[in-house]
């Protein structure tokens, strides 16, 4: 099973085992769920192609005392809606779980218009979200699961792209001890920042918790490490945590190297998800080459 | 101190004035007042003591600017303390020119950035039901210049085929949106499945009997017309 079938998957287990929950469907994905559907008719609940209204049911259902799962593809759910999440989740106080899928270019044939790569930024500018990147299905059921009790706002982020292990351990995972540079994977890019940094004298960590951004575990690596030449790995725009990085690091004269989305064009090509990878230089082979000049070794 | 204290409709344009400064034109000038009144006078189950409880009905106050006579209304039943009203909008004010519902009491949405109310309702009526709250009502009140917000187009069509008859929406038509509306706000609601109700906005008894005439099975659309703005 992909990371999405895991999702629906995990969801229609959800909706049997907790009446709070409803799930929010704009037609993407809605066939997966026609079984849920009919046995929680109430809470299955698809709006068709409106994504604006998508959220703001969310939004409605947690203002009802429901728990809201909310999905359907990155571009639309966060992109699209951003206002409704701004307003109809923040500004109103209330939590759900948006769950997209699609990434940053999960869907190349598609083209610039299914493409997100700005979805953890734009999200990470509203206060009090925790946003999941999972590297691998086991993972994002976890974390589906662990966002259901409560009421905060939890953006879970589903991608093609996945690693061959799952890491279920919370923060920032030490998976490698080294001495020369501390390099942050985060979610999908593990196995490839493993492969990048084979044989080096790296720290390697791993997360699938991008927000709230562990400073505390980023600092402890640098320490442990002895030096603090961080290069940050993401799956989405370059730079996306640079912030984050900075402010843990904010006591600790320190070098960043962002790898990630390329932010200065579009990629107006179509092609495989690979493809796109050594576009915007998240190969292994590109990262292996970054490493290589940024840390000297 | 008159928090608690019930006042009546007649209080309603000295407690605007209060917030206006104006005490000759305020209170009949708000668009909404009467409608609101209706409503938390005669048709809602709303108080002070019901408004956590998970089967009262809701007000939404879609159009969220100007919120003068909907604070007002609030006052004069007992949600709010009416020596707030004159320093609202300052620093130490949880009155703002649009309402927070983490500070207003009794105001069920935060609003002010036009098409969120409907929506949101659409989600709340889908909570209720879930949780068997089927006879709790839901209205929400907009404006007709909000309408052209395609967010609420998305709302009308969606209620209108889930059959949401806890839903009702209360349009102040003041003849105020750019392009108008030809043939009437009511048809935008009617072919999409509503019950749909055209009255004179500062008519009470006109008002209620729309809010209360049985609507089996559909949303209903109250279109309240008062005088276009000027």
């Amino acid at each position: 099973m992909n990371m999405r079938e895991t999702f629906l998957a995990t969801t229609e287990e959800v909706l049997g085992a907790d009446a709070r929950v409803a799930v929010v469907l704009a037609d993407i994905s809605a066939a997966s769920l026609t079984h849920a559907a009919e046995r929680h008719p109430s809470r299955v609940i698809n709006v068709g192609i409106r994504e604006q209204l998508l959220v703001s049911v969310g939004g409605g259902l947690a203002l009802a005392g429901m728990r809201p799962i909310v999905h359907t593809f990155s571009s639309f759910l966060v992109e699209r809606a951003f206002e409704q999440i701004k307003l109809d989740l923040n500004h109103q106080d209330v939590g759900a779980v948006l769950v997209s899928y699609g990434a940053s270019y999960d869907m190349p044939t598609a083209g610039r218009t299914h493409q997100a790569p700005g979805d953890v930024e734009l999200i990470g500018s509203l206060p009090g979200w925790t946003v999941h990147v999972p590297g691998n299905g086991e993972e994002a059921r976890r974390l589906l699961l662990e966002s259901i009790p409560g009421d905060d706002r939890v953006y879970l982020r589903l991608s093609a792209q996945e690693n061959a292990q799952a890491h279920l351990g919370a923060g920032f995972q030490t998976l490698r001890q080294g001495s020369r540079g501390v390099v942050l994977a985060v979610g999908p890019m593990l196995d490839r920042v493993l492969a990048a940094t084979e044989g080096r004298d790296v720290t390697v960590l791993y997360t699938s918790t991008i927000r709230p951004f562990d400073a505390a575990g980023l600092l402890a690596a640098v320490r442990t490490t002895g030096t603090a030449d961080v290069v940050l790995v993401e799956p989405y725009l370059a730079g996306t945590s640079a912030h984050q990085v900075a402010e843990a690091l904010a006591d600790v004269p320190h070098r960043l190297r962002s790898l990630g989305v390329r932010r200065e064009s579009e990629v107006r090509s179509y092609g495989e998800i690979a493809d796109h990878d050594l576009a915007h230089g998240l190969d292994a082979g590109s990262i292996a080459l970054s490493v290589k000049e940024f840390l000297g070794i | 101190m008159t928090t608690g204290t019930k006042q009546g409709y007649a209080d309603l344009p000295r407690l605007i004035a209060l917030m206006t400064g104006d005490e000759k034109h305020a209170g009949a000038a708000e668009s909404t007042l009467d409608v609101l009144w209706v409503l938390y006078d005669r048709v809602l189950d709303i108080s002070p003591d019901t408004i956590r409880k998970p089967a009262r009905d809701r007000f939404l106050l879609s159009k969220g600017h100007g919120p003068m006579a909907y604070y007002a209304v609030l006052t004069a039943k007992g949600f709010l303390d009416e020596d707030e009203l004159a320093g609202w909008g300052g620093l130490d004010s949880r009155l703002g020119y649009h309402p927070d519902r983490t500070r207003v009491p009794g105001a069920e949405i935060s609003s002010g950035s036009l098409g969120h109310g409907l929506p949101l309702a659409l989600g709340t009526v889908f909570g209720l039901r879930a949780r068997h709250l089927d006879r709790a009502k839901v209205v929400v009140l907009v404006g007709d210049a909000e309408l052209d917000e395609g967010s609420n187009h998305e709302a009308i069509a969606l209620a209108g085929r889930a059959g949401m008859e806890q839903l009702t929406v209360v349009a102040i038509d003041n003849a105020s949106a750019s392009h108008g509306w030809p043939g009437g706000l009511a048809r935008r609601f009617e072919v999409e499945g509503w019950a749909a109700r055209t009255v004179d906005g500062r008519d009470h008894e006109a008002l209620h009997t729309a809010f209360t005439t049985p609507h089996p099975g559909r949303p209903l659309a109250v279109v309240a017309v008062v005088e276009p703005k000027g």
